[in-house]
């Protein structure tokens, strides 16, 4: 079958099981999106190409499936080049195609012509320029192959025009041969036995669950060794709903804007059990001060991971889902099986004394009857349906997000942590809602981010793709004005956006949304339940927040994870 | 402090000059014979700041794969760090550690030596010792060849200069680990693959 570059680049898409893609069409991509309209695949047009790669992030977050994206040459390539970046620092398997100009004008500066590969060859897992159209149903399997295992992450296909018009002909190849290319996915036997050993003799253990455990569909086989050791699990702002916030033994957020109970918990750690997580700067604050005596477990797909900040006393590379159920068989064997475990109890109770003593509060009464944005947060929380989808984009919003929000189920928090991308929510809510149709899903965002991606409201409104956005206004760049208060002697230096410029609600109806505004506590709660019942369209809620309020508590950089501030107290919280 | 990663204590090296400095590691890296994977590996190593001291590229026997002699200063990060970093890339097949001191190693130099009439046959008898070829001669100049090891090139450098340097190339290193001649009991795996 004699096939054109570009209709092999579709059907290979359509035979890797791609149901759906985000994109927008321009010149060098024109061949490819001609197959299109007579392909399964559904595309969904977007706006701005940043936002199709951030659904394609959000779709892949959501589903644990690639997520896929296509855009054209030059600064359509350029404009994607943020959630590629996303994507590579949060391990997001994403697989994204470019339009090239032709080989023959490659590297003559031609009309739109940027060195795509050259780009974004430290931001991808892999890339590929295609220069024969007999390469591509290869190229694509191994795309999909190298996004999808190992540690996963962004891949891109760049395509010259010439090479989508070419003819070749039609094979699927059936295996992915990389020789450079061979994730380690079983542990080591003995580290593993090791590693048993360790949590039967440790006294205060702590599983430090990263987004890894997301990833390798590893919540399940968690819950199971959670069950069995009776250790407390802190699930970092990658993991959120890795570990039902509900259970007992789950401490929630660790790190700068974590709950005293898991940064102090990490603090006195005898042992740490890293499952998929890397030691982030935002977990541990000043490493050489971070959990000090612990000894460290560390378990992660990625070996350079192993000792790149901590140096491990048992390292472990392998799928951590694997590694966990090899690991919960390991306990009852060999020279673990015969140890008793460790008491626990006198740990467990410390904990609870901490979460008594220290839980997350905030003003639920203020006397000047403010907004609170915590409030709006914990009220979306509870009055959603169990299982709904929480995105959001980066800032104060979404630390009290991740705080007030309980999160129960895994692959239901999409957010940017890595890169700390503004203006993930919207597209990344749009992907999230494609993927997972029979989920509610819910943004929250600020008004900063707000304005970064709101034009993808549109590409929403027009796809029916009905997201709901908890837009908290706080007129500000709310994290860097906390960070200016703080640490700048209150010296604000642009950070002030306003409450009303631009109107968000006629913004937002404008793009084809039903909008309402939401100024007091009394209306926060009915303005949730309308939105709720609204299935046909994107609904946008402005919540005009108190201005003032910050996130606590807070290891300010550069500090100690125990020099943790904890913020204004309030009394009758919890 | 366990704070840090595992740190790589290098052995010792007699001498102490510049190209054997004891920061410096070699890495024999096998990679696919593709466009862009040098840009790859210069990529990596300037992204996550890892100082190259000198790179040498050249296909092997297999037109399938090249090999890349990198010799890397490990100042600020462990040789770990830099060949699981290296690993990571989909077009490295396989990294060999070479230490220096059980390593065969050559470069190739080339310098243009100021060379007048007196001068003249003492910098050839210099290049006859260190067994440096003449490539080109000219009225006031010579240019000269020399492969060998890092070290000789040095002391050959050095030797020369008296007469005044015009200019000089170097290649950077390549290496090979070395044979084993011992009988099978005593053998020592040279060279450990990462």
């Amino acid at each position: 079958m004699k096939l054109t570059g570009a209709q092999a680049l579709i059907k290979s898409l359509e035979m890797q099981g791609v149901e759906v893609m985000f994109g927008l069409p321009g010149g060098a991509i024109l061949p490819v999106y001609d197959p299109i309209i007579d392909s399964p695949i559904r595309h969904i047009l977007v706006r701005h190409e940043q936002g199709a790669g951030h659904m394609a992030e959000g779709y892949a977050q959501a589903t644990n499936k690639p997520g896929v994206a296509m855009v054209t040459s030059g600064p359509a390539a350029t404009n994607i080049v943020t959630p590629l970046a996303n994507a590579y620092m949060d391990s997001t398997p994403m697989v994204v195609i470019t339009g090239q100009v032709a080989t023959s004008s490659i590297g003559t500066d031609a009309f739109q012509e940027a060195d795509t590969t050259g780009i974004t060859m430290s931001i991808t897992k892999h890339n590929w320029l295609v220069t024969d159209a007999s390469e591509l149903p290869e190229v694509v399997a191994e795309a999909f192959h190298v996004a999808t295992t190992g540690r996963p992450g962004p891949v891109l296909i760049d395509l010259p025009k010439d090479v989508s018009n070419q003819m070749m002909d039609w094979y699927w190849p059936e295996i992915v041969d990389l020789p450079g290319y061979k994730p380690n996915t079983k542990g080591h036997p003995r580290s593993i036995a090791s590693a048993a050993r360790m949590i039967k003799e440790a006294s205060r253990p702590v599983f430090y669950v990263g987004g890894g455990v997301l990833k390798a569909n590893g919540s399940a086989a968690l819950a199971a060794l959670v069950a069995k050791t009776g250790i407390p699990v802190v699930t970092t702002l990658m993991a959120r709903g890795a570990f039902p916030d509900d259970h007992p033994l789950c401490l929630a957020m660790p790190g700068m804007h974590g709950n005293y109970t898991a940064v102090t918990a990490m603090q006195k750690a005898d042992l740490l059990i890293a499952l998929g997580a890397r030691f982030d700067d935002r977990v541990t604050g000043k490493v050489s001060g971070f959990a000090p005596g612990a000894k460290i477990i560390h378990v992660d797909i990625d070996p350079a991971e192993l000792g790149k900040v901590r140096k491990p006393d048992v390292p472990i590379v392998g799928d951590v889902r694997l590694v966990i159920e090899d690991l919960i068989e390991a306990l009852d064997r060999g020279e673990a099986g015969e140890m008793p475990q460790a008491d626990l109890e006198g740990w467990i109770r410390q904990i609870q004394a901490w979460q008594e003593l220290n839980p997350l509060s905030y003003d639920r009464d203020p006397s000047d009857g403010s907004l609170k944005p915590q409030y709006v947060v914990e009220t979306l929380s509870s009055l959603t349906p169990d299982g709904t989808i929480l995105a959001s984009g980066v800032g104060q919003h979404q630390m009290w997000a991740s705080q007030y929000w309980r999160f129960n189920h895994p692959n239901t928090w999409v957010n940017s942590g890595g890169l700390g991308t503004m203006g993930y929510a919207i597209p990344a809510a749009i992907g999230a809602k494609v993927g997972r149709p029979d989920k509610m899903v819910w943004a929250v965002d600020g008004d900063g981010c707000f304005q970064m991606t709101a034009q993808e409201l549109v590409t929403a409104s027009a796809e029916r793709i009905p997201v709901k956005i908890a837009l908290l206004n706080n007129a500000y760049l709310g994290m860097v004005r906390q960070w200016q208060e703080m640490f700048y002697q209150e010296r604000y230096s642009e950070v002030y956006l306003s409450p009303d410029l631009p109107d968000y609600v006629k913004w937002a109806e404008a793009m084809g949304c039903v909008a309402f505004r939401v100024e007091s506590q009394e209306e926060v709660a009915p303005a949730i339940e309308k939105a709720n019942e609204i299935n046909d369209k994107p609904v946008v809620i402005e919540f005009r927040i108190d201005s003032r309020e910050k996130v606590f508590p807070m290891v300010p950089s550069g500090a100690s994870n125990d020099e943790i501030v904890l913020g204004p107290k309030y009394g009758g919280a919890s | 402090m366990s704070g840090t990663g595992p740190n790589f204590v290098p052995r010792s090296l007699p001498g102490g000059r510049s190209s054997s400095d004891i920061s410096h590691h070699v890495l024999s890296v096998l990679v696919e014979n593709r466009a862009g994977v040098l840009a790859r590996v210069a990529q990596l190593f300037s992204r996550r700041g890892y100082n190259i001291y000198s790179l040498a590229v050249a296909p092997t026997d297999d037109e399938r794969f090249s090999r890349l002699t990198v010799v890397v200063d490990l100042e600020s990060v462990t040789l770990e760090q830099i060949t699981k970093q290296l690993h990571k890339l989909i077009n490295v097949i396989k990294i060999t550690e070479i230490d220096p001191l059980d390593a065969v190693e050559q470069e190739l130099l080339l310098a243009v030596v100021a060379a007048d009439v007196q001068t003249r046959s003492q910098i050839l008898e210099l290049a006859g010792i260190f067994g440096a070829k003449v490539l080109d001669v000219g009225l006031e100049r010579l240019t000269l060849a020399l492969a060998d090891t890092p070290e000789k090139l040095d002391d050959f450098t050095e030797l020369i200069k008296i007469f005044g340097i015009v200019e000089v190339q170097r290649t950077g290193r390549v290496a090979l680990a070395k044979l084993n001649r011992s009988g099978p009991r005593s053998g020592v795996s040279r060279g450990k693959a990462s």
